[in-house]
């Protein structure tokens, strides 16, 4: 378990990511606003606690790997990587920017992006395809993936989850970030793909629930070493828009931009956090 | 099923073969299986992923003799091509192995974003590609792969002719850093005359250097532009043949002298008209402002004839006849006959 401590530092660093990709997204006028908020804290506690990747061995064949199928939420990533010192952070005000190689969904030109994601379903085929990369060569590092709820409707998602369990790929994580939303409304509405837990038990993972805000729950599971044979789903349960008052649970944010008047309030709550977080740690 | 490939040539056309010279080789696909397992036997990294396909693509023998290095997914083609960017992106000189029906329309948005927009160096392998099923029916005809993947960027697109021509394009494309597409048919081909001289990435090899008709062709229709060509050369007609093995990117050099020099072009591809070679041809000729009559022999627009892949060929003209026709006909056209 974190010290309170770590927690808090984890929690701060949250608070000012989100801060961070608000900016960004205002700054460019576009982005994926909803998503971003909800999985910031899993990315948070991946990059902070988990994955054994920085700049410094970002060229090493035994780093580990981690994967963004729900590329729309790019602007959680593009601020995660530059404040661990992949690129300046100022290089996001081009997001989106005409011949900025920041493109709204995550691209190779960035350092610290493994694979150009975007079209929805592609994720988990890769991540399992470097997972037995990772097995064949009998290399230590672990792969780790991010889908969206919405997302595993995507017949290829579950062609990859059966091959995952067909080759006991335990280094394999895959991490779904269920926010219950997506573009048109609620998912269960769209296309109830309850009970996702069941479903990927029946196609042979280790399934794990978690409040995928709660950051030292979080850096409990997703850093505990793989057991036994089988890949890990995590399914972590989110807010879309976490965070922000008027954004939380709303599906029009899947990809709205606020305006000049809601960025601002927005800013104000984020510091308004960030200021008790600060008088917790004092 | 495809007949076999004596069945895909008339008496006329076997007589002519043999004037030629010409040798019969073995299937191109039992080519890429044996020079994958050589490379493979070489360098372990080399891996083949197969989609329910090893025994359609010739890789008994590979799996076999390298079970570690052969990643069987199941009938699964989008996951066969995610799997294998993720290898690729690890290091892994990886050929992705699957009908080419199936392949290049399944799992297009893999091979578009996963390997060729990502630059992962994977090798897309179309097998029993154009109508080699044959009879097997429209679903398994793959008469799109060639104009599906000119449009997207970063894909060499490459189908060979002969045996030779495989075998080198195999090595090439498992030291290349970049995708490659490499599509094989099923039935056993022809040893291209040597006169075409040696494979050269992204070059055009040619036979003649005639002047009044030029066959541009790829893949396993070249051997029928040989034919054709023989037959004409016998009627007075110059002729030379263009063997394109890489569709994508074209030998721009070699097709413009072409059209520059000859009275008449004639391509010929197992793919639709639309989007493929031909239309490629066309393209380069109009816009450097060469005119020169054209004429595109593929697969028309139409739901495809049913028969073996021989049928198919007879039927739309992809034969010695039918090529020795259609050069006539553009010649009579241009006013051109002897």
């Amino acid at each position: 378990m974190l010290a309170a401590t770590d927690t808090t530092e984890l929690a701060l660093r949250s608070v000012r990511y989100r801060s961070a990709l608000l900016r960004a997204i205002n700054h460019a006028g576009a982005g994926h606003t909803g998503g971003s908020l909800s999985c910031i804290d899993i990315l948070n506690v991946l990059y902070s606690r988990v994955l054994n990747v920085s700049p410094q061995n970002w060229a090493s064949p035994n780093r580990d790997r981690y994967v963004q199928s729900k590329g729309h939420s790019v602007e959680a990533l593009y601020v995660v990587l530059a404040e661990r010192g992949f690129f300046p952070p100022e290089q996001l005000a081009t997001l989106c920017h005409y011949q900025s190689h920041f493109v709204g969904h995550p691209t190779r030109y960035i350092p610290g992006i493994e694979m150009n994601t975007g079209a929805l379903g592609h994720g988990l085929p890769i991540a399992v395809g470097m997972a037995i990369a990772g097995k064949l060569d009998a290399a230590p590092y672990r792969v780790f993936t991010l889908l969206g709820d919405g997302e595993l409707a995507e017949g290829s998602n579950w062609e990859a989850a059966m091959l995952a369990a067909h080759y006991e790929l335990s280094q394999l994580t895959a991490i779904i970030d269920y926010n219950t939303l997506q573009i048109t409304g609620r998912t269960s509405d769209v296309c109830d793909n309850s009970p996702i837990d069941e479903k990927f038990a029946a196609f042979g993972w280790e399934v794990h629930s978690v409040d995928g805000h709660d950051l030292a729950a979080l850096a409990k599971l997703l850093s505990a070493p793989a057991h036994g044979a089988a890949p890990r789903c995590v399914i972590a349960h989110t807010t879309k828009g976490k965070g922000v008052s008027f954004m939380e649970d709303v599906a029009k944010w899947h990809h709205g931009v606020p305006s000049a008047a809601e960025f601002e309030t927005a800013l104000a709550e984020l510091a308004a956090a960030e200021r008790a977080l600060l008088g917790d740690a004092e | 099923m495809s007949a076999p490939a004596p069945s895909m040539f008339t008496p006329a056309a076997l007589a002519q073969a043999e004037r030629l010279g010409l040798r019969m080789g073995w299937p191109n696909l039992e080519v890429f299986a044996d020079t994958l397992l050589e490379l493979a036997e070489r360098d372990r990294n080399v891996l083949a992923v197969t989609s329910d396909s090893r025994g359609s693509g010739k890789l008994g023998p590979f799996g076999q003799k390298l079970p570690r290095q052969i990643v069987e997914v199941g009938i699964a083609e989008q996951n066969l091509v995610g799997v294998a960017a993720g290898l690729g992106s690890c290091g892994k000189r990886v050929f992705a192995v699957s009908p080419g029906c199936f392949l290049t329309a399944r799992a297009l948005e893999q091979i578009k974003n996963d390997v060729c927009y990502s630059n992962i160096p994977v090798t897309v392998v179309g097998i029993s590609a154009g109508v080699s099923y044959g009879a097997l029916g429209s679903t398994h005809h793959s008469l799109h792969d060639l104009a599906a993947l000119r449009a997207i960027h970063n894909i060499h697109v490459v189908a060979p002719a002969d045996n030779g021509e495989t075998r080198a394009a195999v090595e090439w494309a498992a030291a290349l850093d970049s995708p490659v597409y490499l599509r094989f048919g099923k039935a056993p081909q022809y040893h291209l005359p040597e006169q075409f001289g040696p494979w050269r990435p992204g070059r055009a090899r040619q036979w003649g250097t005639g002047c009044d008709v030029a066959f541009v062709a790829t893949g396993e229709t070249v051997i029928h532009c040989v034919l054709a060509a023989g037959q004409l050369e016998s009627q007075g007609v110059s002729c030379r043949v263009l063997s394109v093995p890489t569709v994508k990117p074209l030998d721009t050099a070699a097709i413009l002298a072409a059209g520059r020099e000859c009275a008449a072009v004639v391509t010929a591809e197992e793919h639709s008209i639309h989007g493929g070679l031909g239309e490629a041809c066309a393209s380069l000729l109009m816009q450097a402002s060469v005119s020169c009559a054209l004429r595109i022999i593929g697969i028309p627009d139409e739901e495809t004839v049913t028969g073996s892949q021989a049928d198919i060929f007879r039927h739309y003209g992809l034969s010695m006849e039918g090529l020795t026709a259609a050069a006539q006909r553009l010649l009579v056209t241009v006013g051109a006959t002897r």
